[in-house]
């Protein structure tokens, strides 16, 4: 099964959303709902992501019965050095962004700890793929 | 805990999900920053925060929390009560600053996550 699912940059009402619809199926699906939460909150912390440092994006979630591959695709800034971004602290968050209670340099860090396997490759001035995937 | 004694302790008012206030609390996390409280692994979780928006909701539907109590006198916004409600969650505002409500529990034997 494939689903997708639009994301507006800087539209912090919508941010979520998509997380949301995801976290619904995998509960119809009867995954293990520990499995769940970590999903979502690694793809939660994706979502916010593009919302607040990108333009726009595209979230694609692919299920089998044995794992999910989500791929989270924005038109951005990109990342300059991804190293430098997955260390916990380093953050470019706008004051807008902190206010809504994120921001604070921990979003790729709890990505990564919350999927079995995480691929991220950036181009300057156009845009990030953010690949997750997790085994049930 | 129950959640019903944490309203009643601290003067809260019950937004919704007053069809739950006998589920029981044993820790309490207080934040107001959401990545911090997306990096808990925790169960019957009260989150204490100041931080009154639809990402505070969105933050404890990802992260299974069901329990939210505002402080220093933040109201909920009817989208986020709506969310909440889809979500069966329990929100409570309460007047009292972050340090009081907390204080308060810790005192009646609330545990810390950490």
């Amino acid at each position: 099964m494939i689903f997708k699912y639009e994301i507006e940059g800087g539209n912090f009402t919508k941010a979520g959303n998509a997380s949301s619809n995801v976290k619904k199926t995998l509960k119809q699906l009867n995954v293990n709902p520990s499995i769940i939460k970590r999903i979502v909150v690694a793809l939660y912390e994706a979502e916010v992501n593009v919302v607040a440092h990108a333009y726009k994006g595209e979230i694609t979630a692919d299920i089998t019965p044995e794992r999910i591959c989500i791929c989270i695709e924005d038109d951005g800034p990109g990342i300059p050095d991804i190293d430098l971004a997955m260390q916990e602290g380093y953050s470019t968050a706008s004051q807008k962004v902190r206010e809504m209670g994120f921001g604070a340099g921990m979003g790729l860090p709890n990505i990564k700890k919350n999927v079995d396997q995480l691929n991220i490759s950036s181009q300057v001035g156009k845009g990030t793929i953010v690949e997750l995937t997790t085994f049930f | 805990m129950e959640i019903q004694k944490v309203a009643e302790l601290l003067n809260a008012k019950i937004v919704c999900g007053s069809n739950f206030l006998n589920s029981t609390i044993e820790h309490v996390f207080a934040s107001d920053l959401m990545s911090d409280v997306l990096t808990l692994d925790t169960h019957n979780l009260l989150l204490v925060t100041g931080l009154c928006n639809l990402q505070t909701i969105r933050t404890a539907e990802m992260a299974d929390i069901s329990n939210i109590l505002f402080v220093r006198g933040k109201k909920v916004t009817p989208e986020m009560k709506k969310i909440a409600e889809e979500n069966q969650m329990v929100l409570l505002e309460c007047p009292y600053s972050m340090f009081k409500a907390i204080g308060m529990l810790y005192v009646k034997g609330m545990q810390p996550v950490y």
